[in-house]
């Protein structure tokens, strides 16, 4: 690579360093905060708390019924992967493999979702599920939630299934195995690196998905992020170090999976989808 | 596609018809595992499609009877509404154009680093705790007692506190925090798709740092830049949470979606808040447009340099 050493290529890229410098130091300042005032027994106008203390979790587990809300949060979280990684990969092979006519319409449409932004469709979508009787429910959560997780799914797996060589299907058709056999037997170990890849995807975003579910949730179909949101928003009414425990618990059940999945996929990966965009 | 010599046969043979259905539709690709794109599409269609469709209609047909247009005209005639489109404006454009002055020179250091898998991997934490986090968390730290305004007191930069919660500066902050990596990973990957060749000639030829970029990288990267652009400032368009719990959501961050919300859950006026979800769309829709629009005068070909 070319290296510039002039004083002026010098102090710019010292600029550019200490900008990003101030931006990671402000980011982890933000988190630290939260992980110390969660364990804090009294913070008021010094650099750090008076002294530590647990007892903040045991409260928060207790006054937001934890418990109950992050069963729901993985039951709706596995629901949706599961789901919307079954028919993402349905449509992303027939859309890899066959040209059809209509199929860029097709495309179009599962592009829109990951384009516009949540809560612009969000609230006629959860207007047709009230009228449907579905908000508030379970399935209704699950359902809004399939909105983005679906399209996603597929335009993440589309290149993967494109690489895969078509020959290796044709052999084993000419082999005699049915359709069932071709799928289980042949696809679904070629496909699963990637099927992984993206459902793992899938999971981090659902797990923080907050539009959505607010939009969508009843009392008994909140997720984690939706209960932290109503904590935030009622603050006052309890202390604010059980709200920071809350958030330091949410905070750990998303990085617990952002780790796992980071093994499998590149961090970009996450917020990349635009390059699957037509290039016009 | 073997549609067109198939179909010259049959028809030359005069056995069109004799053809089965299910060969015609085959050889123009729709056979059984076409059909497997159905349930993915049809979910969709039942729950992106036609709830959009159903909103625009829905919004055609005010709560309390009257014109078609009503939800419309009360709308740009309350400015309690219609000043929402210029709160929001004001919130958004800037922080997009500042995360995309920010992104661009960053990105253009850290393609030369060798291990970008840390900072992108620091980078990835905000957009994945989410907005609500990020709120919770600058509450404290921005706070009149929080780090940032305590850091900045004892280097000396102010004298006393800076109020930078419950006001429009603090929706900033967390748009910064959450949209900077957004923005940033994505130029990321424009600027890398570079040939690094192309930047190399320029120097061999003489031009300095300032001219490479401005003459050979800025032009290839400008289109990209510009999808980068729309799809920040459509999330930034979008903020409801932290304008909410971040800012001051009944005055100077009173954003779009704060007013769709409010029609929809606290007013149960299902039509005007459809009013307002089709306006907000229609004005992400109008930025998007202009900026693709103007995108087309770039040029667009392919940015490898050619072998030879």
């Amino acid at each position: 690579m070319i290296r510039d050493t002039g004083l002026s290529a010098k102090l710019w890229r010292i600029a550019i360093w200490a900008a990003t410098a101030v931006f990671i130091l402000n980011l982890f300042g933000m988190i630290a905060a939260v992980v110390t005032n969660s364990f804090a027994t009294r913070w008021l106008g010094t650099w750090l708390p008076l002294g530590y203390t647990t007892r903040w979790y045991v409260a928060a587990w207790n006054e937001f019924q934890l418990d109950d809300v992050l069963i729901v949060t993985f039951q709706v979280v596995f629901t949706v992967v599961l789901v919307s990684g079954l028919l993402g990969v349905l449509a992303a092979y027939a859309l890899a493999r066959r040209d059809f006519p209509g199929k860029r319409a097709i495309m179009l449409v599962f592009l829109l979702p990951l384009l516009v932004p949540p809560i612009t469709y969000g609230i006629p979508m959860a207007t047709v599920l009230y009228r449907a009787g579905l908000a508030g429910t379970f399935w209704g959560v699950v359902l809004a939630n399939l909105v983005p997780t679906i399209p996603f799914v597929v335009l993440v797996m589309i290149p993967f299934i494109e690489q895969i060589d078509p020959r290796i299907e044709a052999a084993a058709r000419v082999f005699g195995a049915s359709t069932f056999k071709l799928l289980v037997r042949v696809l679904l170990p070629i496909l699963l690196p990637g099927m992984l890849a993206a459902m793992l995807l899938v999971l981090v975003r659902t797990i923080a998905m907050f539009e959505l579910t607010f939009l969508t949730a009843g009392p008994t179909s909140q997720t984690l992020v939706v209960a932290l949101y109503y904590a935030v928003f009622a603050a006052g009414v309890r202390a604010g170090q059980s709200i920071d425990a809350m958030a330091v618990i949410y905070m750990v059940v998303t990085l617990v999976w952002l780790v796992i999945a980071l093994r499998f996929v590149n961090p970009t990966q996450i917020v990349a989808r635009a390059k699957q965009e037509p290039a016009h | 596609m073997s549609s067109v010599p198939l179909d010259g046969v049959a028809a030359a043979a005069g056995i069109e018809e004799a053809l089965p259905l299910r060969i015609k539709l085959a050889a123009r690709g729709l056979d059984g595992t076409t059909l497997l794109v159905l349930p993915a599409f049809l979910a969709i269609v039942a729950l992106f499609v036609y709830p959009f469709l159903y909103g625009l209609w829905l919004s055609f047909q005010p709560k309390d009877g009257g014109a078609a247009l009503s939800n419309y005209v009360r709308f740009f005639s309350d400015p309690f509404l219609y000043e929402t489109i210029g709160t929001t404006l004001r919130i958004a454009l800037p922080v997009t154009i500042v995360n995309l002055l920010l992104a661009v020179p960053i990105a253009m250091r850290v393609r030369l680093m060798r291990r970008q898998r840390i900072l992108t991997t620091i980078l990835v934490l905000p957009v994945t705790l989410g907005t609500v986090l990020v709120a919770e968390g600058l509450l404290n730290y921005l706070g009149p007692q929080g780090w940032f305004n305590r850091s900045l007191m004892w280097l000396g930069v102010i004298a006393g506190p800076v109020k930078l919660t419950n006001n429009y500066w603090g929706v900033v902050a967390s748009l910064l925090i959450t949209g900077f990596p957004f923005t940033f990973l994505l130029t990321l990957s424009y600027v890398t798709g570079i040939d690094p060749a192309l930047e190399q000639a320029g120097a061999v030829h003489g031009a300095s740092a300032r001219s490479r970029f401005f003459r050979i990288v800025l032009p290839l990267i400008l289109p990209g830049l510009a999808i980068t652009f729309c799809l920040s400032f459509v999330q930034a368009f979008a903020v409801f949470p932290s304008a909410v719990l971040l800012g001051a959501p009944a005055g100077p961050t009173r954003v779009i979606s704060i007013a769709a919300y409010q029609a929809a859950f606290e007013e149960y006026d299902y039509s005007l808040a459809s009013a307002i979800a089709m306006i907000m769309g229609l004005v992400q829709f109008a930025l998007v447009a202009a900026v693709l629009a103007g995108r087309r005068l770039l040029y667009r070909g392919p940015v490898a340099g050619t072998k030879g």
